[in-house]
């Protein structure tokens, strides 16, 4: 007998007969994952007569396309043909909202280095590769709109309608505050780095149908993207994802022009077609988290109370619109953070740049949102001379006390960030550890330490309203066997046990007899994107409406049987008690099946309560808020500008959660993720605008090693999701993601001390070793002594 | 004249398999995925820094088995011939989950997935010379594998609790160790292995002169050690490696000599082979030595290689360049001996021949009471590329500067002694105001480029910084450094 861990949250879950909701069950495939059987796509074997595609990425950021000669890559070993715009049938175009300014190839006009300008079609895939790199490219230069700043000089091109939030008379309320400060913090871009590249296998099939394999989280997107490219109906074109490895947001949208070349190809050549592009072309090649420079002017008394906030976010879009216009506008919704604002003015700057278009990245623009609000409070906290705690408890929303209102007009009904961040303060002895921190860093040593609690609160629900629908389609056996299905999909997040445990809860038996099932559009259509955090909220309510519908006909067909009342029946752990009668469940669908009874249903469900009115900037766009705090410290070395995160602790909110061993995972992977966002992830374009930290040799996502030695995690057992959520939980895949704030504002405390805490260091993101070291230098430069 | 073969022979799993057409630049993950169809092992880097393609092998090494986990995107199929590669396939036979995987599963160390097969056998290797693997071990087997989803809090706490779960004796690669041992040494058999695969070539030497006769008869042909970097040169470049000799087998080149006056490393012994005996005289070297590559890359790479690449910001060349090392190339001209810091001439200029390799490095004894410190800046601690690397060497008299070698990885197109900045303060007292004194001479020995790894204004400040650390450090002060020991 083997024993796992003694944390309750992950030991092995007890015998789980009666379906196991809210119990730590290990993720469906993990069995799989570790024995290396769990297939990705590329591990699916090929179907006879495979080929395979290479993109060709353009080699510079602007210009115009003076000529593309392809006839060396047509004559390489190999090749079957290329494709370039001209071979596209239907639109050019694979913009997720419509813009129709996101094509599958350029045609003249290179909007950024790495763009596709064609793909080619080979034997093997090493074939496609090499000969890809045989095209003679020519460029008529122009020169690249890199940055913002550049965007900005340049005219200030938007990809799409900006967005002001507004409430009371910022500019009134600043210019009477008794305290004013502005200023601005520049917060880096961030790749997604799943661990699995985007790849897509098309197989055409009967008259114009196709099948795609694709590691999408957004399978119907893919699905009207395909048929758009290739100017057919929507029936013809199936996708399926079994599972990705790793999507956190990255293939929302950006699995569309793999699917699509593929498809294209596979139509062409009459083929089936894989399309795995190599990490680099990528990272090239596929949009990324936004980057931000925030302007913010805040007034406020001599307590910190904020009393009027005016801020733009500008953000890095890229060359087009993709999904900037919602991105931006979570920023904007994040702004607030937990913070009341007693007037308020927030405008986005979606600005148009030549370089990849930015895209969804969990928590989608609302880090950016809260980081850049929590520089302020830090900001009125170096310049009032106190703990930023302190700062943020005297702003943090009122309850029902008119202090409850966000700048989007929403009331905030759920709020316990007060209890989570006393609860924390507590446990993580803050009070105690911040004076030591203090004292040790009073002796001017190399080596400065820093401490700092921030808290998060997160609106959960699509902003685009009609997101917020799912299906589930669930099916019985005469066995007794269930076939769950349902429109989210499966990147690691566990989605899949949480809405296996859901059915099986409904019927009351053991999670081994319900079969989870690959994602495909032709068993559940029009599917929203798993993301927003969003999943489980939506199947799991789709699924438990499914298995409800076949619930109430087997007690119905029940009830008149064995004639009792149907308040006499009951699922009970495997069985279903009718009266004073008890059958094994897969009796009872035997006898049910020999009285015709349908034993299939689709399930669907959409979010209550929320409405969205973006031209007033007004509305309750949140079905509720998920809440959470965390404490980290750091030390920094004053010569180097080297770092390490010495302790964290976490408190967070997932309401009543589905299953503590997932939820936690949730916490500490968006944790240290986001902390690579806020430290070593750095992406950086050179003078011709071409990204050149394009792989893991050059981008530095977190190791093992720079986990915080200490790193205790807890969820809010007390808590429960005030709104009917599935089984009172909480959505958790993006809220904590933006708790890494803490590392953020601790290395800051730790570069302040080099100037006695007088100024606030202005550090921006990511704190590279290189940005700590120049801060500490430039504060050293202010009279500090470093 | 050697005998000659055609084919290389290796266990992979169970299965004996030899192989008589392959490209010098197969990799073994393309080998095992495509041609065997064992999908475990995944591509997530295609150049040996995410680790989700790791597996192990086995080989002899001065007669014993060692088996090291390595990474298959960059691993090139000649390098091979004679060894036991072990996948992710091997570990769950049965159907029955390896101690390995049933703790992985228990501590919820998986998410995706996508990276699991290739920690699995990470940590199967850690696991193999250590059952009971601390903290840091394990954070140090991990520096090559990525893990995107979990925040690695599982993995580690799964890697504790090993012992819980078995100990390696009960392991079928501890149980069949004689057997694949005595398979493996049946396969030495002297010979010269030369694969074709069209116009391709691969040579395997089947010794130090072989390899000399073999690079006089292909003069300018790509010399493979560990492929750390020959194999990036394969999967991102598409650059024709052809006539290609692999030398990672050969015994003759992987001597560590215990030499009256210093330590002579033979060019293709390994990083993780070179640790121990480099700890013994030159503790300094501990720290920059677990931060080069990860696990796998030390395994893989050599320190002949890491020289003879020519980088401007290898690991080893600034470190060993302030110890005054030495350098021995040879060919079958016969062999020259020059200082390390000759060898590099110009960005991507070595003063070697077509037809000369780098045989050993020598690195002196130091002196007692001499005073050596390397130190190696990066974005992320481990498993990164330096910004900038400083290494001293200090000897005082008293006070005074007696000796002092200073050299400097990513400060220039090549590793070089910083000539100015020594010779302000030799002859001066070791003290601060000398320091500051000898501030300027830093923009006469360097003049540092920006780039994605740092700005030429962080490189400045921070070589300066790293001799006032030095500095600091020879003065005994305390607290100067990070301690992830200390802050648990």
């Amino acid at each position: 007998m083997m024993h796992g861990p003694a944390d309750p949250h992950r030991s092995p879950p007890p015998d789980a007969e009666a379906g196991a909701i809210h119990q730590p069950v290990a993720h469906d495939s993990a069995h799989k994952h570790v024995a290396g059987t769990a297939p990705y796509i590329d591990d699916l074997p090929e179907r006879d007569g495979t080929v395979h595609a290479c993109l060709g990425l353009a080699p510079q950021a602007a210009g115009r396309i003076a000529s593309l000669d392809l006839d060396a890559v047509r004559a390489a070993d190999g090749v079957l043909g290329v494709l370039t715009a001209a071979d596209i049938p239907g639109a050019n175009d694979v913009s997720p909202t419509g813009a129709g300014d996101d094509p599958v190839f350029a045609e003249t006009a290179i909007a950024f280095h790495g763009q596709p300008l064609f793909a080619v079609i080979a034997a093997t895939r090493e074939q496609a590769r090499r000969a890809a790199a045989k095209a003679v490219i020519r460029i008529d230069d122009a020169a690249p709109v890199r940055d913002i700043a550049a965007a900005r000089a340049a005219g200030g091109d938007l990809v799409c309608a900006p967005l002001t939030l507004r409430r009371g008379d910022a500019l009134a309320g600043l210019a009477a505050a008794p305290h004013r400060l502005s200023g601005r913090i520049a917060i880096g871009g961030q790749d997604h780095f799943y661990l699995e590249g985007q790849i897509a296998y098309a197989v055409p099939g009967e008259d114009q149908d196709m099948l795609v394999y694709s590691s999408t989280q957004h399978p119907s997107e893919v699905q009207h993207m395909v048929a758009h490219v290739l100017g057919i109906a929507s029936h013809a074109v199936t996708v399926e994802v079994r599972r990705m490895g790793g999507g956190f947001g990255g293939k929302e949208t950006q699995a569309s022009l793999f699917a699509c070349v593929a498809a294209l190809a596979a139509r062409r050549f009459g083929r089936p077609v894989k399309l795995r592009p190599d990490r680099d072309d990528d990272m090239l090649a596929t949009g990324k988290r936004h980057d931000f420079e925030v302007d913010y002017d805040v007034g406020f008394d001599a307590d910190g109370r904020i009393q009027a906030v005016d801020a733009v976010f500008a953000a890095r879009c890229g060359f087009s619109a993709d999904l900037s216009g919602p991105v931006t506008d979570r920023a904007l919704f994040h702004a607030d953070n937990c913070y009341f604002y007693p007037a308020v003015r927030l405008r986005s700057e979606p600005l148009r740049t030549n370089t990849v278009s930015n895209t969804a990245f969990r928590g989608f623009g609302g880090p950016q949102g809260i980081v850049a609000c929590e520089r302020m409070i830090e900001e009125i906290a170096y310049r009032l001379g106190k703990d930023p705690l302190e700062v943020r408890k005297a702003n943090f929303y009122g309850v029902a006390d008119g202090r409850d209102v966000t700048p989007y007009h929403q009331r905030v009904e759920d709020n316990i960030v007060a209890r989570l961040v006393a609860e924390l303060e507590e446990s993580a002895g803050y009070a105690a550890r911040r004076r030591a921190i203090l004292a040790h860093n009073e002796g001017g040593p190399v080596i400065r330490r820093g401490i700092a609690l921030t808290p998060v609160k997160f609106g959960i629900s699509f902003t685009a309203t009609w997101y917020n629908q799912a299906g589930a389609l669930v099916h019985v056996y005469r066995d007794g066997s269930i076939h769950l299905n349902h429109g989210g999909t499966e990147m690691g997040q566990g989605l899949n046990v949480k809405v296996a445990q859901v059915a099986a809860d409904a019927f009351q038996v053991g999670l081994d007899r319900v079969k989870i099932t690959a994602t495909t559009t032709d068993k559940v259509p029009n599917t929203s994107a798993t993301a927003a955090s969003s999943g489980s909220d939506l199947n799991g309510m789709a699924a438990a409406d499914a298995c409800r519908q076949i619930v109430a006909r087997l007690t119905a067909f029940a009830a008149e049987k064995y004639r009792v009342a149907p308040e006499a029946i009951a699922f009970e752990a495997g069985t279903v008690r009718i009266g004073e009668r008890r059958l094994p469940f897969a009796d009872l669908i035997e006898a049910a099946y020999q009285g015709r009874v349908h034993l299939s249903a689709a399930g669907f469900y959409k979010t209550p309560e929320i409405h969205w009115d973006r031209a007033s900037g007004t509305g309750q766009p949140f079905y509720y808020f998920a809440y959470g705090a965390a404490v980290s410290e750091v030390s920094i070395d004053t010569l180097t500008g080297e770092y390490q995160v010495d302790r964290v602790d976490i408190l967070h909110d997932v309401g009543r959660s589905l299953n503590p061993a997932i939820d936690r995972g949730q916490v500490e992977g968006a944790f240290i993720q986001g902390m690579g966002w806020l430290t070593t992830e750095e992406l950086w374009w050179d003078d011709a605008g071409r990204l050149r930290t394009h792989s893991p040799s050059t981008y530095k996502i977190p190791l093992a090693s720079d986990l915080p030695p200490v790193f205790n995690v807890a969820l809010a057992a007390w808590s429960e999701n005030p709104k009917r959520s599935i089984k009172r939980s909480k959505a958790v895949g993006e809220p904590p993601f933006m708790l890494s704030t803490s590392v953020l504002e601790a290395l800051s405390m730790a570069v302040a001390s080099v100037a006695d805490y007088r100024v606030c260091p202005r550090l921006d993101a990511p704190a590279t070793p290189e940005r700590v070291l120049l801060a500490v230098e430039r504060l050293a430069g202010q009279g500090g002594t470093p | 004249m050697p005998s000659l073969r055609h084919e290389i022979r290796f266990l992979l799993n169970e299965t004996p398999v030899t192989v008589s057409e392959a490209a010098p630049d197969t990799t073994l993950l393309s080998f095992l995925r495509l041609e065997r169809r064992l999908t475990g092992s995944k591509e997530g880097c295609a150049e040996g820094d995410c680790g989700a393609c790791t597996v192990m092998v086995g080989r002899l090494a001065g007669g014993e088995l060692v088996y090291e986990a390595v990474t298959s995107c960059i691993r090139l199929l000649p390098s091979l011939d004679g060894c036991h590669v072990v996948t992710v396939e091997h570990l769950s036979r049965d159907g029955g989950l390896h101690p390995i995987q049933q703790a992985l599963v228990d501590a919820h160390g998986s998410q995706c997935g996508f990276c699991t097969p290739g920690i699995a056998m990470a940590l199967y290797a850690l696991w193999l010379r250590s059952p009971a693997p601390g903290v840091t071990e394990i954070e140090r087997a991990l520096q090559g594998n990525l893990c995107r989803c979990t925040g690695y809090q599982p993995i580690v706490d799964a890697a504790l609790s090993l012992p819980r779960y078995g100990t390696p004796d009960a392991d079928p690669l501890a149980m069949g160790r004689a057997a694949v041992q005595q398979q493996l040494a049946a396969w030495q058999d002297g010979a010269r292995v030369e694969l074709a695969h069209g116009d391709a070539r691969a040579i395997l030497p089947a010794d130090g002169d072989d390899f000399a006769a073999a690079l006089a008869d292909n003069a300018g042909a790509t010399i493979v050690a560990g492929a750390t970097d020959v194999g990036l040169w394969v999967t991102k470049r598409f650059q024709a490696i052809s006539p290609a000799i692999f030398i990672g087998h050969l015994a003759g080149l992987q001597q560590v000599e215990a030499e009256e006056a210093g330590l002579r490393l033979g060019a293709g012994i390994s990083y993780a082979q070179a640790l121990p005996h480099l700890l013994d005289r030159f503790p300094h070297l501990a720290e920059l030595w677990w931060r080069i590559g990860g696990d796998q890359i030390r395994s893989m790479g050599t320190i002949g290689g890491n020289i003879a690449n020519g980088s401007p910001i290898g690991d080893t060349p600034p470190a060993f360049i302030a110890l005054a090392a030495t350098l021995t190339l040879r060919s079958r001209r016969g062999a020259r001996t020059l200082p390390l810091e000759d060898f590099f001439i110009a960005y991507g200029r070595q003063d070697r021949g077509a037809d000369e390799f780098v045989e050993s490095v020598f690195l002196p004894y130091p002196e007692p009471g001499r005073h050596d410190a390397a130190y190696k800046l990066s974005k992320r601690r481990d498993e990164d590329i330096s910004a900038v690397c400083g290494a001293f060497s200090l000897r005082l008299e008293g006070e005074t500067v007696a000796a002092l070698r200073i050299a400097y990885g990513g400060m220039a197109a090549t590793p070089r002694r910083a000539a100015a900045v020594e010779a302000a303060l030799l002859g001066r007292p070791w003290s601060a105001a000398s320091l500051a004194g000898a501030a300027t001479a830093f923009d006469a020995d360097f003049q540092p480029i920006g780039d994605w790894r740092a700005s030429a204004d962080y490189r400045r400040t921070a070589a300066r910084n790293l001799l006032r650390r030095f500095h600091l450090q020879t003065t005994g002060m305390a607290g100067l450094r990070l301690s992830r020991e200390t802050a648990a």
